[in-house]
């Protein structure tokens, strides 16, 4: 399946784009991290990675749908 | 209150948003930016969020906050953007009708804040930048 992924902080840099079109092979998030993992192997050094749908937390047992607002969430900083 | 906002922050104003003619305690918490990280100098920070889901990811936290403490009034205002040494980045205000648990509950707050929130922060020194927290 098709996703559009939003990208933050440290994984805007590694995708390169605001915005980033996937094809997925599956439809979980966790389908996605092994997409992501391969493609993008400098995500793996990161010392977390969270996937956001619609924006809630979402683990790997979820499944995904065309429509839905995915982010990734590398290790976050605020305050 | 919640905001996440890219204009200086107004502290006075997130105090009075958390005020309560029931209150006998607000603990305020004021997060500014220090001038170096690991003895390096810091030039700039600059912070970026992803907007609705930190606003109720700190919805999340307050109301965590609150069953535990009971709180009468909260507020929580987050700056984005470019921050330089000595701003302020992030404001915490809780009322309740003792010190004790205002003291408690901002801590909570502000804790857990730095651990599920989607806000980054990078630094910027003299010789290059880094993602705070990115990298082990």
């Amino acid at each position: 399946m098709k996703v559009n992924i939003k990208t933050f902080g440290i994984s805007r840099d590694i995708l390169g784009g605001r915005e980033v079109t996937l094809v997925v092979e599956g439809s979980s998030v966790g389908d996605l991290r092994k997409t992501l993992s391969t493609q993008f192997p400098a995500l793996d050094k990161l010392n977390s990675l969270f996937i956001a749908v619609n924006q809630n937390y979402a683990g790997d047992e979820v499944t995904l749908s065309e429509t839905d607002e995915i982010a990734l969430i590398p290790p976050v900083s605020g305050g | 209150m919640i905001e996440i906002t890219d204009k200086p922050i107004d502290v006075l104003k997130v105090i009075e948003a958390a005020s309560l003619h029931e209150a006998g305690a607000i603990n305020t918490f004021i997060g500014t930016v220090r001038n170096q990280t690991s003895g390096k100098t810091v030039l700039r920070l600059e912070f970026e969020a992803y907007e609705p889901m930190a606003v109720s990811e700190i919805k999340k936290i307050a109301d965590h906050a609150n069953e535990t403490w009971n709180l009468l009034g909260y507020a929580v205002s987050h700056r984005i953007g470019i921050l330089l040494p000595g701003d302020i980045a992030v404001v915490i205000a809780v009322s309740t009708p003792h010190r004790k648990a205002s003291f408690e509950a901002c801590q909570f707050i502000i804790d857990n804040l730095k651990q599920t929130v989607p806000i980054w922060k990078r630094e910027f020194f003299e010789d290059g930048d880094q993602w705070v927290s990115a990298h082990p």
